[in-house]
């Protein structure tokens, strides 16, 4: 037996992410504007999961390959985009005196 | 029975992973929080990968042969993607982001594709699901061919835009043949009729056009609009994703996709907005294209000055807003340039930056760097609420900006970027602009400002010249003790 999603469901899932995904950046402040970037581009990374899907259920040389580079590319994606993130997250700062300076990461 | 957990444990794990990403990222929505919200929606990731390989406890009958094989590859794989981007997103400098979110995007594009070869390789009889596969497959494609074309630009591999003549039609057939032969394959595989080539072949065919077509469409787009550029492909690839997700009756992609498309959809149309232009011109002409352009005539004429002299000047005015450009990132100058700010701001001097949105060559690749060097963001502002102050500012200190501070955007209408809206720096009692030399903007175009009467140019790389001030104003401070 297969949990599958009713074809209109889809199109509700696709709706509601979208509004999400729009009212959520539409929050964000331009000075964030890279990591945002940066940051969805890590979320996008969770193709990995489809990649890993459609290997673990390949039945030819073809399909093990072609499976293998996506695990592969959505790998890169998703920790890539986390690591490139999470490191220009880490360098912003205020004058605000009341959170002690923050320790300044050594530059890469 | 026994395939049932494992498919719920994957439901519910994936249920997490997509309310996990967008906590994250609405998390993201302030600097202070924002930390914590990759955080978040890294351990949705894990979470999501973890329980994936659930998914061997239920292959098909068929694949069952090949499962400790495909586990292990789908390991090796992990391991080395994820691996070799660990260390160049730990490496790579911070100016080199444009480049490496440009790749990244790629790669999840790249992916996308993959996928979507898979299932149509596998065989598809839903109508709704080949369509939707078709499309992701289209572009998933054209966002990974089309990332590393601009990868390859940001990395200054590709150094000119390249522009023929008719190009648009050559694209336009390109892209049309692409749609007519996944038409194609979409009525061979409804209608069960014989296909006149193989189908793997047919398959290949769709996708190696899709790739020329990715790559068609982004060798034309120049420097200037590569902020537009990445974040387009960084809605394509997270609609790629999306689209997958449905093919793979996977809800965790199809949001995460979704979600990514539309912000970055919002993201293209911010930036479109910043440039007073249109994303389809931005995509389909060439603008930048150093047309032989009929010119207001420029009175005035450019006036040098040294950088310790303009140092000096600025140690005892009061209030400095500085315009960071692409020129500060090239030069590695941000450090010296917060350096600089110290020694000002020790003076009592009010120091300000002013970002334009479009300054750099991604969205916000200005306040990162500016950020690296540990300027505080509150001293950060964007055109909206600076641009009044600098009536009243004694000196604006354009470092490597061109275009964004050009005034023929608000007083030439002949003017590719009339419209644009611009920093106001010209109205600063004093401009002084670092520059390398007297040539133009990415946009191809003379600007006004260098010849206005209070404005002096500081010819010299941004960190050499940031340096220079600093001695200057170093040395105005031991003589005063």
């Amino acid at each position: 037996m297969d949990i599958s999603i009713a074809g209109l469901a889809a199109l509700y899932i696709f709706l509601l992410a979208g509004f999400a995904g729009w009212v959520i950046i539409g929050h964000v402040p331009a000075i964030l504007h890279t990591p945002l970037m940066s940051g969805s581009n890590f979320v996008h990374g969770i193709v990995v999961v489809g990649g890993i899907y459609a290997l673990l259920n390949a039945t030819s040389l073809t399909e093990q390959a072609i499976g293998t580079l996506a695990v592969a590319l959505g790998a890169a994606n998703a920790m890539g985009g986390y690591v490139v993130t999470a490191r220009m997250l880490a360098m912003f700062q205020t004058t605000a005196p009341a959170k002690p300076a923050r320790k300044h990461k050594k530059k890469g | 029975m026994l395939t049932i957990l494992p498919q719920l444990a994957i439901v519910i794990a994936d249920l997490a992973a997509a309310f996990l990403f967008l906590f994250g990222l609405k998390r993201m929505s302030s600097p202070v929080t924002a930390p914590s919200g990759i955080a978040y929606a890294g351990i949705g990731m894990i979470v999501a990968v973890a329980a994936s390989f659930l998914y061997a406890l239920s292959v098909e009958t068929e694949a069952e042969p090949y499962l400790l094989v495909n586990a292990a590859l789908a390991v090796a794989a992990l391991a080395v993607g994820g691996g070799l981007a660990w260390r160049s997103g730990k490496k790579a400098g911070l100016t080199a982001m444009p480049q490496m979110v440009a790749l990244l995007n790629g790669a999840g594009g790249g992916a996308a594709a993959a996928i979507a070869a898979i299932v149509l390789l596998g065989g598809i009889t839903d109508t709704a699901v080949l369509v939707v596969t078709l499309a992701g497959a289209l572009i998933g494609s054209i966002s990974f061919s089309g990332s590393l074309i601009a990868w390859g630009k940001l990395d200054r591999l590709i150094k000119h835009p390249l522009r023929f003549k008719g190009q648009q039609i050559v694209n336009g057939l390109a892209f049309l043949a692409t749609l007519a032969v996944g038409g194609y394959i979409g009525f061979i595989t409804l209608s069960s009729n014989v296909p006149m080539l193989a189908m793997p072949l047919l398959i290949a065919i769709f996708f190696g056009l899709s790739l020329l077509f990715g790559i068609l469409m982004t060798l034309p787009i120049g420097g200037a609009d590569m902020p537009v550029v990445i974040s387009v492909y960084n809605a394509f690839t997270g609609l790629a994703v999306g689209l997958e997700g449905y093919s793979l009756q996977n809800p965790a992609l199809m949001i995460a996709g979704m979600v990514v498309g539309a912000a970055g959809l919002m993201l293209t149309l911010l930036m479109a907005k910043a440039m007073n232009r249109s994303v389809s011109k931005i995509l389909f002409t060439n603008f930048g294209a150093t047309k032989a352009h009929k010119q207001s005539k420029i009175e005035g004429e450019l006036k040098p000055a040294a950088a310790g002299d303009a140092g000096i000047f600025m140690r005892y005015a009061k209030e400095v807003i500085i315009v960071p450009g692409y020129g500060l990132a090239a030069a590695q100058g941000q450090q010296k340039l917060y350096e600089l700010v110290k020694l000002l701001q020790a003076a009592d001097v009010t120091v300000k930056f002013a970002i334009h949105p479009v300054a750099g060559r991604m969205p916000g690749q200005m306040d990162v760097l500016l950020a690296e060097a540990g300027v505080p963001y509150d001293l950060i502002f964007q055109l909206e609420d600076i641009n009044p102050e600098f009536e009243t500012a004694a000196v604006a200190l354009v470092i490597g900006a061109n275009d964004v501070v050009n005034p023929a955007a608000r007083t030439d209408k002949s003017s590719p970027i009339w419209g644009m809206p611009i920093l106001d720096a010209d109205k600063a009692k004093q401009v002084y602009v670092i520059k390398r030399g007297e040539g133009k903007g990415y946009a191809g175009i003379v600007n006004a400002l260098f010849y206005k009467d209070n404005c002096n140019m500081v010819y010299g790389d941004a960190a050499d010249v940031l340096t220079q001030m600093i001695e200057a104003v170093r040395g105005l401070g031991k003589a005063a003790a």
